[in-house]
């Protein structure tokens, strides 16, 4: 499945909207941007909020904007989220999760209210008004509410920006769940390296009302240059099964020949696809397999790449026993002094893990 | 001092009428103008916004002169009327009604555009993603999130309407039954120097004026807490 969007438009004085893409939706589509590249103007005029003139948007085989036709957003079977709350305050909780399920057509259905409320935990707030809920209960709902349309995309705008760290930590499993469990395809505008990096498993980036480039979240993180390093540096993500809790309440993750341990949390259940994240400055090397060291998580790894050291710091790209890409930011004279160059197998320690989904 | 003799009852029965009119003609029009006000992107809404405020600063007897003009036998609309067969609308209820929806337009338009500002286009947009047209939208969203818009919109039409009196005068004249209003007939009572008949519709007039005010400044008051 596709999107084909066309448009040029002017905003303001020195900002145009000028794209003409197909865009790949499966899983998670994360739109990446500087706040005020154009990112939100891209997803209102996929919903259709924004009537452009002369623009079009096809969606697989339905164009829902082309010449003069135009299919109205309530026509389109696209569920809206939005950053700030939207709920709509003269309904109970029951009522705005069931607002669109009543006016989507029987046949249509697929997502019903009961697996929704629970995927997203929300099955004892039916009854409350919208003003007894807290930030990450709204977003929740409004999740609940846009799923229950059991659209054909899901467009998310900056779901968590309103919502402090700790509600953030709160909604990102759901948002994981969501992405898998429903089978909608969704595209996401953050401007968050962080959420990209949990979430996306595609990654369009914009500067400046255009699309830059279209790749796969591994692609944009295995460039030394990825926009998506400007947070807080070089960052990996590994993917690979979660187990069950172990003794000492660690979890082992990833096949045998590159397994991690990594800290005990409740949610998950074991056997599902996850994430890790790694940041790259929380990545030492070593020449010989540490021992007697507080660094549990040792992973063999071979030198892939080395990128030019900035400010005395090099990123240097390792491939793990399971093919996959880990960085490790090292200090040049570091580097000198362990004369590491591509091909050469070391050992990576890793200091700090953050589980993603 | 309070008796009202069938003159009165008349001229109530007129303005009443009037009023009512007025005000549901006015709700119907104002509706899609003042949600067009608050949300268009036309640079012509600045203009459309000066000529709806103008009954507020020209003196009724401008306006009552030019819908004279305009509706009376030899006017545009009064002419083409009479060439189809009609009256013109020159001192006829019809008439009045135009020239009170003209007149009270402002206290339809003002508040509900503030009322859809406030609300503004979050909700109508989230409405319609869950599948709602726009009637549907209307009705189970923009209603009832700026039904105090509604309310004082409705009121003060009704309130000001009942105030008119230059703006009759010039186009209406005095005809009972047609369009002698309580304003108009307070004028006649108190030229003719029946003043106690003056006085006791006076008194009922402002007693009704200052219950509609002192209704719409409490719900105004009480919607306004409710919304946040």
């Amino acid at each position: 499945m596709t999107i084909h969007v066309k448009a040029r438009l002017r905003l303001g004085d020195d900002f145009e909207l000028k794209v003409d893409h197909e865009l790949p939706l499966e899983g998670v589509t994360g739109l990446f941007g500087r706040s005020g590249c154009g990112k939100t103007t891209l997803l209102r005029l996929i919903a259709g909020l924004e009537r452009v003139k002369g623009a079009s948007v096809r969606f697989g085989d339905q164009a829902w904007q082309q010449g003069r036709r135009f299919v109205p957003l309530h026509q389109r079977r696209i569920g809206l989220v939005f950053q700030e709350h939207s709920l709509l305050p003269h309904l109970s909780v029951q009522d705005n999760l069931l607002y669109g399920y009543r006016r989507t057509p029987a046949a249509l259905r697929r997502l019903h209210p009961a697996e929704v409320t629970a995927m997203l935990g929300i099955d004892d707030l039916l009854s409350r008004r919208i003003d007894q809920l807290s930030g990450g209960q709204r977003q929740r709902v409004s999740l609940g509410r846009a799923l229950l349309i059991s659209p054909q995309l899901l467009l998310l705008d900056e779901p968590m920006a309103a919502l402090d760290t700790q509600t953030k930590r709160e909604i990102m499993p759901f948002l994981g769940r969501m992405a898998t469990e429903s089978g909608v395809p969704i595209i996401m505008v953050s401007h968050s390296p962080d959420e990209i990096g949990r979430l996306a498993d595609r990654v369009v980036f914009m500067q400046a009302g255009q699309i830059q480039r279209i790749e796969t979240l591994h692609e944009s993180l295995a460039r030394p240059d990825s926009p998506l390093f400007e947070d807080s540096g070089a960052v990996s993500v590994l993917e690979g099964s979660l187990g069950d809790v172990e003794e000492d309440g660690v979890r082992p993750f990833g096949p045998p020949e590159a397994r991690l341990w990594v800290p005990s949390v409740e949610q998950p259940p074991a056997n599902h696809c996850r994430r890790l994240r790694i940041l790259a400055r929380d990545v030492s090397l070593s020449l010989v397999s540490p021992e007697h060291i507080s660094i549990q998580n040792h992973l063999q790894v071979t030198i892939e790449r080395i990128d030019p050291p900035k400010a005395n710091r090099c990123v240097v790209a390792c491939r793990t026993r399971d093919h996959q890409l880990l960085l490790a930011e090292i200090t040049s004279r570091a580097m000198r002094q362990l004369q590491l160059e591509t091909g050469k197998p070391v050992y990576a320690l890793i200091k700090s893990i953050a589980l993603l989904k | 001092m309070f008796t009202l003799g069938p003159a009165e009852w008349q001229a109530i029965e007129v303005t009443f009428r009037l009023c009512l009119y007025t005000t549901l003609i006015l709700l119907v029009l104002a509706t899609p103008l003042a949600w067009w006000l608050a949300n268009g992107r036309s640079h012509s809404r600045v203009v459309v916004q000066a000529v709806v405020a103008l009954p507020l600063v020209l003196p009724p007897t401008v306006l009552g002169f030019y819908l004279l003009l305009a509706l009376g036998p030899r006017g545009v609309v009064g002419k083409t009327l009479e060439d189809l067969g009609f009256h013109h609308l020159a001192f006829t209820f019809e008439g009045i009604l135009i020239a009170s929806v003209i007149y009270s337009m402002p206290f339809a338009v003002q508040p509900l555009t503030e009322a859809f500002k406030n609300l503004g286009r979050r909700p109508v947009e989230v409405a319609s993603s869950l599948g709602a047209g726009a009637l549907d939208r209307f009705r189970t969203v923009i209603l009832p999130l700026t039904r105090g818009g509604f309310v004082v919109a409705a009121t003060l039409t009704f309130a000001h309407t009942l105030g008119e009196f230059g703006v009759i005068l010039m186009l209406g004249g005095s005809i009972p039954g047609e369009t002698k209003v309580l304003s108009v007939l307070i004028y006649d009572h108190a030229e003719g120097m029946n003043y106690a008949a003056a006085h006791s519709l006076s008194l009922m007039l402002l007693i009704f004026a200052f219950v509609t005010l002192f209704v719409v400044y409490s719900i105004t008051r009480r919607f306004r807490v409710a919304n946040l």
